[in-house]
């Protein structure tokens, strides 16, 4: 019987199987924050056991409230910096070098082809998009991930979900990802593995795999997976370069971790991309998406443009092209957070920080920002954010506050009109 | 160990995620204790008011895809050290649920006629639930009534529980 993508990635890192369908499998790296490793660390020294199983495959950023907004932000900072020197962990990124872990880790070229990754992140599907198996997982799972190299998982059942045809004007990865999340539900993939396929994902960059990726959580599933290709290892390139003789022999390595032809899904379901319009969330959960054409017109007080979903350089620059020479509303606060060191640089050198500044947003520092409602853009009691963020869960970005999720040409579009407001009308 | 036992608390509601738990803006606490005030502080569930209702009780049920959204393992500790150790739900997130076996604590997945049988007769009530974790049932009392239940959990779920969590366990086997 063939094999899932999944189930040939728990193969190759099988370790013990201590019950029913739980497969303890080796790990390829371990990613850490400062929200959800503190506690870890604190707790393997309780129990006297600070160690690490390989410095070299944890790596360690400081991204969620960067700089430190107040005492407990500093020392979570803190206890993470310290057990990084303690250990001798050498990928470790301190303010300066820090941004968005899941759009950091991938840049710093930490992810490939048939990786096991674990994060104390939910978020940590985004890696899926590199054809690996991550997975986010609780600080007890990532405890055991930093002192052992191992982690639990139940045997991933598999949905296959082709997205086929051609995308029209003004939709972007994020508007697909809702649109599936609308369709299936937040519980649509619960406890299971996605695989993203059909020519419509194969024409995509990787920033916009990472976009569909990051958002398989919010359907309930594991990991969402990607299957490695040319784009996959363009994008690798530079940091893999010293292990393959040439790009086609690394895709041909990488190619063992594609599914069989008679792999096994517990469901396949089939998109038509032409089908498909800018897409907005309207309520308290992912699922609850309808298209902009519907929900123009809504006023927001605040935009927001950044996060693990949607702060990469694609996205900035599908922001900027609507943003040009353009100012946005006065009723609106338009808050961008490049996701990371270099797609800051990378945004200044392409005069997109111009855009944004001439039209009126306030640039910040590459963090988690506003997207979780701890720092940078909180959400006062009955304001509405139209953000390019991943949740909308009631008080997600502020208690009381409303998010409704778009891509950032929407994202752009309503800042400017001051309401929700298709892309369309200023990029046609 | 445990004995996942006491009062319950009912929550009448479906995809009750970790925000509602334990809301972000307390995940910069670095110890468990201090989530105590904040469990379940911005439940949306009409008439539940966490001040009153939450104390003095070891159990929750409640309905289906109970701690969805974000991995924060900061939901099972907040109901740790509001002393619940079980949850008894129709269906749970997968995090969640790994989570609170992984802090040798109990989500229990009943049948849906279960869950509406326990809302319907019991919620009403000042309900107690004695866990017979070797045999596996619950015994459900309120008013005098009592109703019996009998549950699954993997044998590698017990092993978890009868460790004292994942850490010990994983320490000791890998
Ligand atoms: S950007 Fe938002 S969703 Fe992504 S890791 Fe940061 S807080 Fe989580």
């Amino acid at each position: 019987m063939g094999k899932t993508v999944a189930e040939k990635i728990f193969d190759a890192h099988f370790v013990d199987n201590p019950a029913g369908d739980i497969c303890v499998l080796r790990l390829d790296a371990v990613f850490c924050h400062e929200i959800t490793t503190p506690v870890a660390i604190n707790d393997l020294v309780r129990r006297g056991k600070d160690r690490v199983y390989d410095p070299a495959k944890i790596k360690a950023v400081i991204d969620h409230v960067t700089p430190a907004k107040d005492s407990k932000t500093a020392l979570q900072g803190k206890i993470l910096r310290d057990w990084a020197r303690r250990h001798d962990i050498p990928d470790f990124f301190d303010i300066g070098r820090n941004g968005v872990c899941h759009a950091l880790f991938p840049e710093k070229g930490f992810v490939r082809p048939g990786y096991t990754i674990i994060m104390g992140d939910s978020h940590t599907c985004t890696h899926g998009a590199f054809g690996a198996f991550a997975a986010g997982v609780g600080t007890t799972d990532l405890e055991v991930g930093i002192l052992k190299g191992v982690c639990a998982f139940k045997h991933p059942d598999t949905i296959k979900i082709k997205v086929t045809g051609d995308l029209p004007a003004g939709v972007y990865a994020k508007d697909v990802i809702l649109s599936i999340i609308g369709k299936i539900g937040v519980n649509g993939a619960t406890n299971r593995v996605i695989e993203f396929t059909g020519p419509v994902i194969e024409n995509m960059s990787m920033e916009a795999r990472m976009t569909i990726s990051n958002m398989a959580v919010e359907a309930g599933a594991t990991c969402g997976i990607f299957y490695p290709d040319r784009t996959t290892v363009a994008y690798l390139w530079p940091h893999i370069r010293d292990e393959f003789l040439s790009e086609d022999a690394a895709l041909e390595a990488y190619q063992q971790y594609l599914p069989d032809s008679d792999a096994v899904y517990e469901d396949t379901i089939t998109f038509d991309a032409a089908r498909l319009s800018p897409m907005a969330t309207y309520g308290y959960k992912p699922e609850n998406v309808k298209p902009v054409a519907e929900m123009a017109g809504t006023p927001v007080d605040q935009v927001y443009i950044g996060s693990c979903t949607n702060g990469r350089i694609e996205d900035l620059r599908a922001a900027a092209e609507v943003l040009k020479g353009r100012r946005i509303s006065d009723s609106v606060r338009g808050i961008v957070s490049p996701a990371t060191p270099g797609v800051y640089q990378q945004a200044l050198d392409e005069g997109i920080i111009k855009i944004f500044m001439d039209a009126g947003f306030c640039v910040t520092n590459p963090t988690c920002g506003a997207c979780l409602g701890m720092s940078n853009g909180v959400l006062a009691e009955g304001e509405v954010c139209a953000s390019t963020t991943n949740r909308n869960f009631s008080g997600r970005m502020g208690k009381g506050g409303m998010v409704h999720l778009v891509s950032p040409a929407t994202a752009a579009a309503t800042a400017i009109a001051g309401k929700i407001t298709n892309s369309t009308l200023y990029n046609g | 160990m445990t004995d996942f036992s006491g009062r319950v608390l009912f929550l009448d509601r479906s995809d009750i995620n970790t925000d509602e738990i334990i809301p972000a803006r307390y995940l910069t606490e670095i110890t468990k204790e201090a989530l105590k005030p904040h469990l379940l502080e911005d439940l949306n569930l009409d008439g539940f008011n966490p001040e009153r209702d939450i104390q003095g009780t070891s159990v929750i049920i409640t309905r289906s895809n109970f701690g969805c959204g974000s991995s924060r393992e900061h939901a099972p500790w907040a109901l740790e050290v509001n002393g619940i150790d079980l949850v008894i739900a129709e269906s749970f997130a997968r995090i969640f649920r790994q989570n609170m076996y992984n802090c040798g604590m109990m989500a229990v997945e009943l049948e849906k006629e279960a869950i509406n049988r326990l809302f319907a007769e019991f919620s009403e009530k000042e309900t107690a639930i004695s866990t017979d974790l070797a045999a596996n049932r619950f015994k459900v009392s309120a008013d005098g009534e009592t109703a019996e239940f009998s549950f699954s959990i993997s044998d590698f779920d017990r092993a978890l529980i009868e460790a004292g969590g994942w850490v010990e366990y994983a320490d000791a086997h890998y």
